[in-house]
């Protein structure tokens, strides 16, 4: 690695992860429940029923409590950008800042204008005027996401870029290319309904709460029907959303999918595995089975992969030493073009500096003709390209079982509220409040899935993480990340409190 | 539209912008100075409500502002991002530090099992208003004194020194900026709550305040604009690409730049007349001419500080590794894109502006605050 040890570029990730972590706690909720009021407040705004008011201004307190703590979280994801992976900022910069500048620009704006309308505008504003801003507050938060999964889906698969040798990083060369990137859009895609499948859980959860207590009944009733029904489409849409989004991994990141799965040796009409343990002793190119036992679903993860249940899936051993009869390359060929292709960017600069402009011509074109693979020049083996597995494996079998119990919990709690039948399931209930934290796992594992799945790259393909991050020592990366967890526990701590406090207040405690 | 431009009209024209948001982050940082004279302005709970309720409409678009700065030089000038956040280590870490504290702080203060109790996120607000303030007064200021850090051949920030950015505290002519923008920010709170909370003991309390932080203001801003204008300025020559000191580099650059000179001197007359009114005259329309007024002195300044050939992040270290808007720019087509893009900041500029004006066209009262389904922060 270029300057620093190990133990810094770990601590520089540990924290980007305790703040991503954190940051992912709080936005999900955000995302959809500024919808779920939203509807709320339409539903208020055309019945004129108070009831559907009271019940606007429960969910908003709750939205607002909750909000806050995203927002830091969110402000110090982008400066860590700059304090803890510089050489990544400069190195992609010109990239990846433009969407962060417009997120700026046309979403938070918008949310954080509209939200002072929102909460302190009741008497202050028409009816229209504030229902149309609770509506671009939601539309605010949601496009802010937009913009940052596109930068981030852009480092998982990036595009509408060259290298210029000249100022030593990439430069933008089509902006819709990096927008409409098919990985940015299924990215978006599948990352926002997981954030109102959180928020459906959330009101579903809540809402049985106050069924299980008798009290507050109609509000809560209401709400498990917007809830639930709401909670039932963004779940059915994540779903599809998802396949979208392992088909692009099989794509673009096969490692990644590799891993997912917990495949060693690439097959044809793979399967997905259904349940399985893996085996902690296998070790890539082993003859040692994958799992200590699994169940697996035949021929899915070629469907999933290639919409082809005959494909050939590669595993972990083909894409780390190749598989010649599926004209897979080692990585090790990859390595070795990226090593020439560091080594011409250097030569280029010398050339340069010495004026010798055939020289620098000539390093040019080896450079060219090898960029593809950059990034790999700073791996010192083949096998430095797969990502933790265990971590990796077991976080996409939490997300997708997860998932799955989500479509029937909505589906159940949907139809027993309209046949007015809910308040005898007292179990149902329970397990409606048992899987608000339930949305919440499921959601961080989503994120290790994509973010853990990548490594060791900053930029896929073009930057490891050891080369992005700042020349800075461990020790002080370490103790500003106690210094985030330290605070963010307490945030996280005190919304909790505050949080359940005023869901035991309710609907008719106003705001305090 | 754009693409008629040449690449250093567009590395002119974002610097403008940057400039510009730059201007609009320290007028917003009025919240900020609120936060420091809470109860300094209260008699008891109701008015501090009125004070925080106040402000806490308002706090979302400085943190807004913030984000926008930070993205918008991510964007245009990512070598300035990258040597400064991940130089100056510790500086930015405190501030965003003090940053983070203020987010939940208005939400959680009053709500009931708020864990800390309302006395720390009252002390929050202080941390954020105070040191935030001038913290970023020092960072800002080393736009003028330099800082210690080189660029390697890949453009990648090696600091030198292990005190990452906080010995820039350690230059008592950084600390002039620092405290002069505390003292502005507290000045321009005061005219924000006599224009948007009717209350006669507060308003009372917020014209005396002002009064005396005028006196505060003024040594540490006239000696700013002593410093700058009396040291040895980052001159940058484009066609040698070599940056050099150059006697009173800052006061040339305003008298060179008329433009600029006109707008720093017309910004801090605003400001000072709008003290005037507030103070001697009793008016209490003066938060927007303040506004104005701070608006443009910060623009001109950022303006001298990185046009007429100026290094605007000079290297103490070498200064031929200085950042000029020249060699800290994105590429030319990102500036063009980014600029389209920023055809949408009057829209934006214009919706917050009727949003504003909707909503304190009815001023903060007692009885609002004490209405028993009012959203208090």
């Amino acid at each position: 690695m270029l300057y620093e040890t190990a133990a810094s570029v770990d601590w520089a990730r540990a924290q980007f992860a305790l703040t991503a972590i954190y940051h992912f706690l709080f936005v999900p909720l955000t995302l959809g429940l500024s919808f779920i009021v939203a509807i709320m407040e339409t539903l208020y705004v055309r019945t004129n029923d108070p009831q559907w008011k009271r019940a606007t201004k429960f969910w908003m307190t709750l939205f607002a409590i909750n909000f806050a703590v995203g927002v830091a979280t969110g402000l110090i994801m982008e400066f860590e950008f700059g304090t803890n992976w510089a050489n990544y900022s400069w190195f992609v910069g010109d990239i990846f800042g433009a969407p962060l500048a417009v997120e700026g620009i046309l979403a938070f704006f918008m949310e954080s204008t509209f939200f002072a309308v929102m909460f302190f505008g009741w008497d202050k504003v028409s009816k229209g005027f504030h229902l149309l801003s609770t509506w671009l507050v939601a539309v605010g938060s949601n496009l802010s996401a937009l913009w940052i999964l596109v930068a981030n889906g852009w480092m998982q698969y990036p595009v509408g870029m060259a290298f210029n040798p000249d100022t030593a990083r990439n430069e933008m060369a089509n902006f819709w290319d990096v927008i409409l990137s098919p990985v940015a859009m299924s990215k978006f895609l599948h990352t926002i309904s997981s954030g109102y499948v959180i928020a459906g859980l959330f009101v579903v959860g809540i809402s049985g709460w106050y069924l299980l207590k008798n009290r507050d009944t109609l509000i809560a009733k209401r709400s498990m029907v917007v809830g639930a029904s709401f909670g039932l489409l963004v779940s059915l849409f994540l779903a599809l959303s998802g396949d979208e989004s392992a088909y692009n991994v099989a794509q673009k990141q096969p490692v990644k999918l590799a891993a997912m799965e917990g495949l060693y040796k690439g097959e044809t009409r793979a399967g997905i595995i259904a349940f399985g343990i893996l085996n902690p002793d296998k070790e890539l190119g082993d003859d040692r089975h994958e799992f200590y036992g699994d169940i697996e679903i035949p021929y899915a993860l070629s469907f999933l992969g290639y919409h082809d249940i005959d494909a050939f899936v590669p595993g972990l051993d083909d894409l780390v030493y190749g598989n010649e009869k599926h004209g897979i390359e080692p990585a090790q060929a990859r390595i070795d073009r990226g090593k020439t292709a560091v080594a011409a960017f250097k030569e280029y600069k010398t050339a340069v500096k010495a004026g010798d402009e055939a020289g620098a011509a000539e390093a040019r074109t080896v450079l060219e003709a090898n960029i593809a693979d950059f990034g790999y020049g700073y791996l010192d083996k083949p096998e430095d390209i797969v990502p933790p597995i265990a971590l990796t494996f077991y976080s996409f079998h939490v997300m997708v079982g997860l998932g799955s119990w989500f479509i029937l919990l909505f589906l159940a709690l949907l139809y027993l509220t309209m046949a007015n039948e809910i308040t005898r399931f007292r179990k149902l209930l329970w397990l409606a409040i048992w899987s608000i934290p339930l949305g919440y796992i499921a959601a961080e594992a989503g994120w290790i899935v994509a973010e853990v799945g990548r490594q060791p790259w900053a930029v896929q393909d073009l930057l490891p993480v050891g080369i992005a991050m700042t020349d800075i020592s461990s020790s002080s990366v370490q103790t500003t990340f106690w210094m985030f967890a330290a605070l963010f526990t307490a945030l996280l701590v005190a919304e909790i409190k505050i949080m359940l406090r005023q869901i035991k207040i309710g609907p008719d405690g106003g705001d305090h | 539209m754009f693409e008629a431009l040449t690449f250093l009209q567009l590395q002119q024209y974002w610097w403008i912008i940057i400039s510009l948001l730059g201007g609009l982050f320290v007028y917003i940082m009025f919240i900020q100075g609120g936060q420091t004279v809470l109860n300094q302005l209260s008699r008891n709970e109701t008015e501090k409500t009125m004070l925080v309720n106040s402000l806490g409409r308002k706090w979302e678009l400085g943190f807004t502002t913030l984000v926008l700065f930070g993205g918008a030089l991510f964007a245009a000038f990512p070598l300035f991002y990258a040597t400064s956040f991940g130089g100056a280590y510790w500086v930015w870490m405190v501030i965003l530090f003090c940053f983070i504290i203020q987010a939940v702080s208005y939400e959680y203060r009053k709500k009931p099992d708020n864990v800390l109790g309302q006395k720390t996120y009252e002390a929050f607000l202080y941390i954020n208003g105070s040191l935030g303030v001038v913290l970023l007064g020092i960072a800002i200021s080393t736009f003028f004194s330099g800082a210690d850090f080189a660029l390697d051949d890949n453009n990648f920030v090696h600091w030198q020194g292990g005190a990452r950015g906080l010995e820039a505290l350690l230059n008592p002519m950084n600390y002039l900026l620092g405290f002069a923008l505390l003292f502005l920010v507290r000045i321009a709170a005061g005219m924000y709550f006599i224009s948007s909370i009717d209350h006669a003991p507060i308003e009372a309390k917020a014209r005396t305040m002002i009064k005396r932080n005028i006196v505060w203001f003024l040594p540490f801003f006239l000696g700013f604009v002593a410093w700058i204008f009396l040291k040895d300025g980052f001159a940058y020559d484009a066609a040698t690409k070599t940056v050099s000191m150059v006697p009173n580099k800052y006061f040339w650059n305003f008298i060179e730049m008329p433009v600029v000179g006109i707008m720093f001197l017309a910004g801090v007359v605003m400001v000072l007349l709008s003290v005037f009114n507030t103070v001697f005259r009793g008016k209490s329309c003066c938060a927007w001419t303040n506004g104005v007024g701070i608006v443009l002195t910060v623009m001109a300044v950022l303006l001298a500080v990185g046009f007429n050939g100026t290094a605007f992040y000079p290297s103490t270290h070498d200064l031929q590794h200085s950042l000029t808007i020249e060699n800290a720019s994105g590429s030319l087509y990102t500036l063009t894109v980014m600029s389209y893009v920023s055809l949408m900041v009057p829209f934006v500029l214009a919706y917050i502006a009727y949003a504003w004006r909707a909503m304190d066209r009815v001023k903060i009262t007692e009885d609002e605050i004490n209405a028993p389904d009012a959203h208090n922060y």
